[in-house]
């Protein structure tokens, strides 16, 4: 079976220990893990897990269900690309000097919609949102004038399709 | 044993003012029945002890020898009575000690509380003494864990704790508590859980399910029922008999399932799996439909899953949804309790005679006792074969003991031959294979089951692994019944290296020490038997003792266990010899 990208949906209650119970399922399967983002959810005191993995369908499948099985997990999903609308976020730190010396990369900067989130005499950091084609061509834009630094966050995703997750909170507790 | 005379929860008068946390757990305990627990004493787990002391009334704390014996021990408790078992150890090494029993529990869904002491919250992550992360290091082998820092959480979690140990699957639990949450006061008030808003226990039965289960049933010309431990744990087996002699199917069993149906019932048609029987194991791949009823396909049931019953269909009764398509992909999954499933089930189907299928089975089980079963059960070479030991203790307890056993050879003789009348009498490491197991857990057995007969029967390798136990055994005086099957070896391992690896016998043949020394060292009273004649006379009296007994069996050191089907091969390459 081949391997995609799949992303993991996790709603679960917000306990310490959970990320570990989660992780863990990975690892005992030896797979990797893409990128993962936790944050809230739409739900008071309900945490979402955002995991990307690449691997085939029976192995998401099977893997969701482990993650499923935890107790303090509510729900789980796996979808697609298709099935989602993702963004990653990422973070370029440049020197000040090249943004006044280098005309270019002002056009780099306009040319692909990144913010300049602060600028100062040493360094200027950009944001750019995007998919990871978007903030990787970025990164390779700005490489030849020095990044300082680089970060990009976890895959964050919502589905196309509804969740439901309220009323699956109300289920259990009938 | 000695008597304990534990008073019923309900003389508990509910305290007038705050209590401390430790005196919480102890009345957390009482409030579930737990009231024979199974610990080992240490620094961060000292404040419960104290209650424990002035609570004993109320709870029978067993001290054990290590606290591999304490979970082991509690483990043979839940296993034979279908209740929640409890151990305590301390923090760092104590709690490190439960985790192979913990792990054990997991795989074979052992409801177990386990409770550990932790170092003060403020010393949390400082290294301090004693201190280990016993919450990270049991995460992958527990159902659910906490780390209670407050003594205002104690009631709550341990509610929780226990409903989550017993409800759906079965599981292992640990709890674990700082020590200022075991000397902080609060009001204390118990409320038993009834609920976990993110966890359901036992998913929905979905009623086309399982009218496609009896349609299927219906079309089959040759089914085979394989039914585990899911039978046992959703007690049951009442209506998994109903659900056999109503359908007339054929019913095997996995080494976790052995028990809840009559070994001498005429459908069981006997056990699955890399030693189990020559006829479930080649029908398997004959079978046109096969009725997997709480069980797990496990690698030694299935073998090579490419070439696992690829002409039949499947219907799996699962109440664990991550079991479902998990291994085998099934063409239909009946959710839920096994409880509720095969009594709905059973009025949907109709008794057939299946005889030529029958005869199949007949045919094969004589094939199987012309060349391995008379051979171990009647041998007439000299060396004592270990199958004829179990025979002798088939006929001295008329099938009525549970058995308990470690892993290896004698366990799979043991499960072989054993004859069962009665539930929850297989008591065995099953997915785990931890040897050190039985000695614990047929204390633990015994004294859950104090007017049963418990039989341990253990190998020279793994009752050295967990003999400290001995100790345990003769302070409580639980009257349990050990037998060592000796051939010096780690025979399991020793047959493999015969097998699969030109007889290079690589450190698995033992100098074992005079095991009758030992355990009269323990006073208790033991006995070594070579021969066969002197053997049937011994098991006799063992079982007539009224005491904790050592029956030490020297028998040939270099017998194999057959049928086998080699690691990784089909369940029809099973091998005779």
């Amino acid at each position: 079976m081949e391997q995609k990208t799949y992303t993991i949906s996790i709603y679960a209650e917000n306990n310490v220990g959970l990320l570990s119970r989660v992780s863990a399922i990975f690892l005992k399967r030896h797979i990797n893990i893409d990128s993962l983002n936790i944050s809230l959810s739409e739900i008071d005191k309900v945490s979402r897990f955002v995991i990307v993995v690449r691997v085939t369908e029976l192995q998401v499948q099977k893997i969701v269900k482990q993650i499923e099985k935890q107790i303090e997990v509510i729900k789980a999903f796996y979808h697609t690309d298709e099935e989602t609308i993702f963004q990653e976020s990422a973070l370029y730190k440049v020197s000040s000097k090249s943004l006044f010396e280098e005309r270019h990369i002002q056009n780099v900067i306009k040319k692909s919609h990144a913010n300049i989130v602060t600028v100062n005499p040493e360094f200027f950091v950009i944001e750019k949102t995007g998919f990871r084609e978007e903030t990787e061509q970025l990164y390779n834009d700005l490489a030849p004038f020095g990044l300082l630094q680089f970060v990009r966050s976890g895959r964050i995703s919502v589905t196309k399709s509804a969740m439901e997750i309220s009323r699956l909170l109300k289920e259990f507790s009938e | 044993m000695k008597a304990v005379a534990v008073k019923n929860q309900q003389e508990l008068q509910a305290p007038s003012q705050p209590i401390i946390g430790a005196e919480a757990v102890v009345r957390c305990l009482v409030a579930e029945g737990a009231n024979l627990i199974y610990g080992y004493p240490g620094g961060a787990i000292m404040p419960v002890y104290d209650e424990l002391y002035k609570f004993q009334d109320y709870i029978h704390h067993v001290l054990v020898r290590h606290e591999q014996g304490a979970v082991h021990a509690a483990q043979g408790f839940a296993r034979v009575s279908g209740n929640v078992g409890v151990c305590m150890a301390t923090s760092g090494p104590g709690a490190t000690n439960l985790v192979t029993g913990i792990a054990d529990a997991m795989i074979d869904s052992t409801p177990l509380v386990c409770i550990t002491g932790q170092v003060p919250s403020h010393l949390l992550g400082s290294d301090a003494f004693q201190e280990t992360d016993i919450i990270g290091i049991s995460t992958p082998v527990t159902k659910w864990s906490y780390q209670v820092t407050r003594a205002e959480e104690i009631p709550e979690i341990l509610a929780k704790a226990f409903y989550i140990a017993k409800s759906g699957r079965p599981g292992p639990v640990l709890v674990d508590i700082t020590k200022d949450a075991q000397f902080a006061s609060f009001d204390y008030s118990y409320t038993p859980c009834q609920s976990v808003r993110s966890y359901k226990p036992i998913p929905k039965t979905n009623p086309e399910d399982l009218q496609a289960a009896a349609e299927l049933i219906g079309q089959a010309k040759k089914p085979l029922i394989v039914w585990g431990q899911g039978v046992i744990l959703g007690k049951a087996e009442a209506e998994f008999k109903a659900f056999v002699e109503k359908s007339g199917i054929p019913a095997a069993w996995t080494i976790l399932g052995a028990s809840a149906l009559a070994t001498d019932h005429p459908l069981n048609v006997g056990m699955v799996g890399m030693h189990g029987n020559y006829a479930p194991n080649l029908l398997t791949n004959e079978c046109d439909l096969l009725l997997a009823v709480g069980m797990r396909f496990d690698d030694r049931v299935t073998g090579d899953l490419n070439t696992y019953a690829k002409q039949a269909k499947i219907i799996h009764f699962e109440i664990d949804p991550a079991e479902v398509n998990k291994n085998v992909t099934v063409d239909v999954a009946v959710m839920g309790d096994v409880k509720h499933t095969l009594a709905a089930l059973t009025p949907l189907v109709e008794k057939q005679p299946y005889s030529d299928w029958l005869e199949q089975f007949s045919a094969l089980d004589k094939i199987e006792h012309d060349k391995v079963i008379d051979a171990e059960l009647n041998p007439t070479k000299p060396g004592l074969t270990m199958g004829e030991v179990i025979k002798a203790i088939n006929a001295s307890s008329g099938g009525d003991a549970a058995i308990v056993t470690d892993v290896g050879q004698h366990q799979m003789i043991a499960c072989r031959y054993a004859e069962f009348t009665t539930t929850k009498s297989n008591i065995t490491s099953g997915g785990l294979g931890t040897m050190g197991f039985a000695l614990p857990a047929a204390l633990g057995a015994k004294m859950g089951a104090p007017n049963r007969e418990v039989v341990a029967v253990i190998g020279d390798g793994g009752f050295q692994m967990n003999i400290q136990e001995l100790g345990t055994i003769f302070q409580t005086q639980a009257a349990v019944k050990i037998v060592i099957l000796n051939n010096d070896f780690l025979g399991m391992v020793r047959q493999w290296q015969q097998l699969f690896f030109d007889k290079r016998y690589a450190s698995t043949e033992m100098v074992n020490p005079d095991f009758v020394q030992i355990a009269k060292g323990y006073f208790i009273e033991a006995k070594r038997v070579d021969n066969r004649e002197d053997m049937q006379e011994a098991v006799a009296e063992m079982m007539r003792s009224d005491k904790p007994y050592l029956l030490e069996v020297c028998v040939e050191k270099e017998n194999n266990v057959f049928p086998m089907i080699p690691s990784g091969a089909s369940v029809s390459d099973i091998r005779l010899e």
